[in-house]
């Protein structure tokens, strides 16, 4: 009977009980806010934490040299492992499926020194290949250790934002010197601000970088503190584990089960503990968030009982006019995929104007919420088969009656 | 597959023989209420030709309007047969029996049975929505119907703005809109002061004279006088089929 005779007597309808209109709507909004807000501040929460792991750097391992507690062929227990130059070669060499490896050299009692400020940061004598595997990105117009610094043992340095901060303030530090322990280093780069959940040794963002081969030079240390490598595929960082170590224990003479000689910290199990606990988290989340929708829809369906049951005598009516089976179902179907078309678009629209005006500061704690699309689908479609079993089975219940009965009501 | 319903109107030469238009046979109905089995009607045998002018009297509980029921297709028989027009109706599908309804039969109900929220307009287009009729010929329809029963300054009133009177005008006018080929009017005067009841009494007799064929049910008897033949049941059955007095 045409779609603008049934959208006008929607309307109509929807006019003369506003009430109940306007409670399936309540439900309805309520409803698909709640799911998508719910998968969106999952969705965001599960970025922020990634990306705060990732902080530190993707796919790394930090290894730390350190005593042996086993002894092995004749040599005693409480040997120190020392790492120089020739084991990370050597490394190099031996452990297949590294993208990367950089010793480190560190102190923490270097004074650093502009104008009348004085601080101590942590210092790292690093490679350039370092900056890569611990996201150490400099800002615009800055650098990081390059290859000509190593061989020139050139003084510069780059500083974290944060160290930058407490020795420059506001004003620009790149070009500008830095006085350590009365030695003057340029300063060639600022880290980019980053989100760091997990360190060693202080967060990046208040430590200072200077080349390896300076550091060498002016302190005279041979050994690395520690060395971290990066594995391209995270499925594959076990492995390298397993033939570092196996490595280090034929140069060093070690138990290969020995787990102190050699201490290692494997980032990727963070990452892959927070991943099963957000999928945890987010099916929670979608199962609170769907079974809401659904007792939502059974709202929805009740109300539709009740329309239905009060709307028999006109049921009956159209009936006794000629009205068919189908434009009987056809109107209730319509009025209640209408109802849930428009409550669904108003809560993903709260969702979305919510998600809109998250506050950025907060970013750092919660992460941003993000509707996503397979989201908004999945909801449409709960929505859309919820609003038709709702009007369906009632109706057609009503349309199978006999006018008579319906008219008597 | 319904023939021109305008035929309708002029009553007369047709194809169905003796030009019976409602011819039941032997009908009978029962209400199964699980445990109980009532009997509304037994064995009712009954024409109706074209253009006549029917009453059905008795008293409450009598069967008459069970009658009225089956003869409008709101109801189906139990047994018996039941020809509208030359065709047989019992086992139809709701549809198909929706269709009849819709093309051949007009009803005027007592309590008027408009739909309070559409317009009296849109009340009297509902058939010819639910037959598919195209918008422009909707309106020009319903406007003549509207014209026909006086009411054409009330078109666009809700039925609480009309009076019993006027609402039963509009009924009528619905009833009119898909040119049936009876009237069945159930107790149409029962909810009305005797002036509008005698008016839309005068109306079924203007309808009568333009060749439309009219089943009346009432328990007045001064309204049953002024058709032409008089029905009366009793007990589920007809006791008196005579013209009236």
């Amino acid at each position: 009977m045409g779609w603008k005779n049934v959208l006008r007597q929607f309307l109509r309808d929807v006019r003369s009980q506003k009430l109940r209109s306007a409670l399936t709507l309540f439900g309805l909004i309520w409803g698909t806010t709640a799911v998508t807000l719910l998968l969106a501040f999952g969705e965001g929460l599960q970025e922020r934490m990634i990306k705060n792991i990732r902080g530190l750097g993707d796919n790394i391992v930090i290894c730390w040299p350190s005593q042996t507690s086993k002894p092995w062929q004749g040599l005693p227990r409480n040997r120190k492992i020392t790492i120089k130059d020739d084991d990370i070669a050597a490394l190099k060499r031996e452990v297949p499926g590294m993208t990367a490896i950089s010793g480190e050299y560190s102190a923490g009692n270097k004074k650093f020194k502009v104008g009348h400020k004085v601080i101590v940061p942590g210092l790292t004598g690093a490679n350039p290949v370092f900056a890569a595997m611990r996201n150490l990105i400099p800002q615009q117009g800055g650098r990081y250790v390059d290859d000509l610094d190593m061989d020139e043992r050139r003084r510069i340095v780059f500083l974290g934002d944060g160290l930058k901060q407490d020795l420059f303030g506001d004003s620009e530090a790149v070009g500008q010197y830095v006085n350590v322990n009365g030695t003057p280093f340029l300063v060639v780069g600022v880290m980019q601000a980053k989100e760091q959940d997990s360190s060693y040794q202080g967060r990046d963002k208040d430590r200072a970088s200077i080349p390896a081969t300076t550091f060498r030079a002016m302190y005279g240390q041979q050994e690395y503190g520690d060395f971290v490598l990066q594995v391209a595929d995270a499925g594959k960082v076990e492995a390298a584990k397993d033939q570092v170590i196996a490595t280090l224990a034929k140069l060093h003479r070690f138990d290969p089960t020995d787990a102190e000689a050699v201490r290692m910290w494997d980032v990727t199990e963070n990452e892959k503990f927070m991943h099963s606990f957000m999928l945890g988290f987010r099916i929670f989340l979608g199962v609170m968030g769907v079974l809401t929708l659904v007792v939502g829809g059974i709202g929805v369906s009740n109300i539709m009982n009740v329309v239905v049951e009060e709307r028999t005598k006109e049921i009956g009516v159209k009936m006794a006019l000629g009205a068919r089976q189908r434009m009987i179902v056809t109107q209730f179907v319509f009025e209640t995929l209408l109802l849930t078309v428009v409550g669904g678009t108003i809560g993903f629209a709260i969702s979305w104007g919510i998600c809109a005006a998250f506050p950025a500061k907060l970013d750092k704690f919660l992460g941003t919420p993000v509707i996503s699309l397979q989201v908004g689908a999945l909801t449409a479609g709960l929505l859309g088969l919820i609003g038709f079993l709702a009007g369906y089975f009632p109706a057609r219940s009503a349309a199978r009656r006999n006018p008579v009965e319906a008219l008597r009501l | 597959m319904f023939g021109n319903g305008k035929n309708g109107s002029n009553g007369g030469q047709r194809r169905d023989g003796d030009g019976a238009i409602i011819a039941l046979a032997g009908v009978r109905k029962v209400y199964d209420t699980g445990a109980v089995k009532v009997e509304a009607l037994r064995k009712v045998d009954l024409s109706i030709k074209r253009n006549e002018f029917v009453a059905i009297v008795g008293p409450s509980g009598s069967g008459k309007s069970t009658l009225m029921n089956i003869i409008g297709c709101l109801d189906t028989a139990t047994e018996g047969s039941y020809c509208l027009r030359g065709e047989e109706v019992s086992g139809m599908s709701i549809d198909r029996l929706a269709d009849i309804r819709n093309r051949r039969i007009g009803f005027v109900f007592q309590n008027f049975n408009l739909l309070p929220q559409l317009t009296a307009f849109e009340n009297v287009e509902m058939p010819l929505l639910f037959k598919g009729a195209p918008a422009k010929e909707r309106r020009e329809r319903v406007e003549a119907l509207f014209e026909q029963v006086g009411l054409a300054d009330r078109m666009q009133h809700r039925p609480v703005e009309l009076s019993g009177g006027q609402m039963q005008r509009v009924a009528i006018a619905r009833a009119l809109a898909c040119e049936p080929d009876i009237i069945l009017a159930d107790e149409p005067t029962g909810n009305l002061d005797s002036a509008a009841g005698g008016d839309i009494i005068g109306k079924f007799e203007e309808l009568w004279a333009k060749g439309h064929t009219l089943v009346l049910i009432t328990h007045d008897g001064t309204i049953a006088r002024r058709t032409r033949r008089v029905v009366r049941v009793q007990d589920g059955t007809v006791v008196d089929d005579a013209p009236a007095a």
